[in-house]
């Protein structure tokens, strides 16, 4: 699928992903082993000057997808599929050389700092100059003193302020951020959004994972909605402003109807555990659209100008 | 028989550095919980917020003023009545237990709960670092729900959680607050959801007597 992509726009995508699937290895009862996949056979791309926001359940596999970019799956891991970069097959060992120069990482987790170095010593990196790492303070206000810290005197959102900066140390093609706006007030929330806008307007590509989907419908161009480890939707992110009836997948609109400032309607139900996922449909369990044609294989679709992974979209 | 108005979770006169020299991030906060309210607690990232919550559950000792339940302070032993949930849930388990150990640490949930929660069995012979931020959040807020928690400091601790989920969590969470009569304090940046799941919403700043900057 990524192929049609490319052949559909002239320029060749900072990133393609091609059938991307990854699974672990696990230990069961003694020495018996489990291999439970947790993507299957994913495929998206990116362009330059894009912003894809990543949206999806927790746990369908939106971080796995970006430490699969990365190349920092832990030992258990296994991929299959392809991954190209600028055209390129993206290899382990070319992951190792381009993380931290040209793919940028912004991680989840807080807990990426060392709790041991202060920060302005670690955002500078091996490579960084103190001008850049205070230059990039003051954009993200972290006042003067906020560089001798060490991490645990931090606030959460100084925290993700500092792993920003800590991405933004060199000029990077591909920034692939995992959740940067969770514990940031609303005004820096935003802040930081438009910061990747001005990133990608200047020709960088933005892969944005996040929960924050009312920020992302603003800033992004495409929203990728994932559930059990599948892409069910990837729509223009204007769909998702025009609201429920602009999108394509039951998924995506319950999404839409969960929201706080909207219907705060939780959909009943989990999504499906890795280790035992039903035949056709991942969703068709919660779907009240279900019917005798969910129980088929389900491929991914073109509906009204975007991919939808659903039998009845129209 | 006890006074009505002692009633509650009452932070008197707060405040609070982190060292000796440094600038004051509290400064004589007071702030009450009654029973069966859910009070929200707003203000920009870095005023103080978490410090707070962390005080009035008991985390953190107040360097002036004092934290009282029911016009006493909370027990230095036994079941907390005050309980916490935690904005970084990889941080509030011990990475040496497995989930079922971490879950019934201070009481045993009920089948229906785990069900309620969307916890999977196999979930609970996993270690902490096999699950994802969501799923661990859910083992979080269900380890603190036991029968002898009287209040709640939940610190954003539905923003790692997708929409849905966040939306059936706060649903449990309000179920268990009117069933239990849980006074909650709920810190958060997301307005839309404070004016959802609160019953008043207070703005840090305009409390403090500290100096935000």
């Amino acid at each position: 699928m990524g192929n049609k992509i490319v052949q559909e726009k002239e320029n060749v995508p900072v990133l393609s992903v091609e059938e991307l699937s990854v699974s672990f290895n696990m230990y069961q009862k003694g020495l018996r082993r489990e291999n439970l996949e947790v993507l299957h056979k994913l495929s998206l791309s990116i362009h330059a000057g894009e912003i894809l926001a990543v949206a999806g359940a927790s746990g369908s596999g939106k971080s796995i997808l970006a430490h699969a970019v990365l190349g920092i799956l832990p030992g258990n891991a296994s991929t299959r599929g392809r991954m190209l970069y600028k055209g390129q097959p993206l290899t382990e060992k070319e992951k190792r050389r381009l993380r931290g120069r040209e793919i940028a990482f912004i991680p989840q987790s807080v807990d990426y700092l060392d709790p041991l170095m202060r920060v302005g010593r670690q955002v500078m990196g091996v490579r960084g100059t103190k001008e850049r790492q205070r230059e990039l303070f003051g954009k993200y206000g972290l006042e003067e003193g906020t560089e001798k810290k060490f991490p645990s005197m931090l606030s959460g959102g100084m925290a993700r302020r500092v792993l920003i900066a800590s991405a933004l140390m060199e000029e990077a093609s591909l920034i692939v951020a995992d959740e940067p706006t969770p514990g940031l007030s609303k005004e820096l929330a935003e802040e930081t959004l438009q910061n990747f806008r001005e990133l990608a307007d200047a020709g960088c590509a933005v892969i944005l994972i996040t929960h924050d989907i009312d920020l992302a419908f603003r800033a992004a161009d495409k929203i990728a909605v994932f559930y059990a480890g599948t892409i069910v939707e990837i729509a223009p992110a204007k769909d998702f402003r025009a609201g429920k009836e602009a999108l394509r997948h039951p998924y995506s609109r319950a999404f839409l109807e969960a929201l706080p400032q909207n219907e705060f309607r939780p959909l009943k139900g989990f999504q499906p555990y890795a280790g035992k996922l039903p035949k056709g449909c991942l969703f068709a369990e919660r779907c009240s659209e279900r019917s005798g044609m969910c129980m088929g294989e389900i491929p991914m679709r073109k509906v009204r100008g975007a991919e939808v992974r659903c039998v009845h979209a129209r | 028989m006890q006074d009505k108005s002692s009633e509650g979770l009452a932070a008197g006169n707060i405040s609070f550095r982190y060292g000796k020299s440094a600038d004051w991030i509290l400064r004589g906060i007071n702030l009450t919980v009654k029973p069966g309210e859910r009070v929200g607690l707003i203000g920009p990232s870095g005023c103080g917020k978490s410090t707070l919550a962390r005080i009035i559950a008991g985390y953190e000792r107040p360097l002036e003023g004092e934290v009282l339940l029911n016009g006493s302070p909370l027990p230095k032993k036994g079941y907390c009545p005050v309980q916490m949930i935690y904005q970084h849930p990889e941080q509030a388990v011990n990475p040496r237990w497995k989930m079922e150990k971490i879950l019934c640490e201070a009481w045993t949930p009920d089948a229906e709960l785990l069900k309620d929660m969307g916890i999977e069995r196999e979930w609970l012979k996993r270690w902490p670092a096999e699950l994802s931020g969501g799923e661990l959040q859910r083992f979080l807020i269900a380890r603190v729900l036991g029968p002898q928690t009287r209040f709640l400091v939940c610190d954003e601790i539905s923003t790692m959680l997708d929409v849905i989920t966040q939306a059936q969590v706060w649903e449990i969470l309000l179920k268990a607050a009117e069933r239990q009569e849980l006074g909650m304090l709920v810190v958060t940046h997301n307005m839309a959801l404070a004016k959802r799941v609160c019953t008043r919403i207070v703005s840090l700043p305009e409390i403090n007597g500290a100096e935000y900057r």
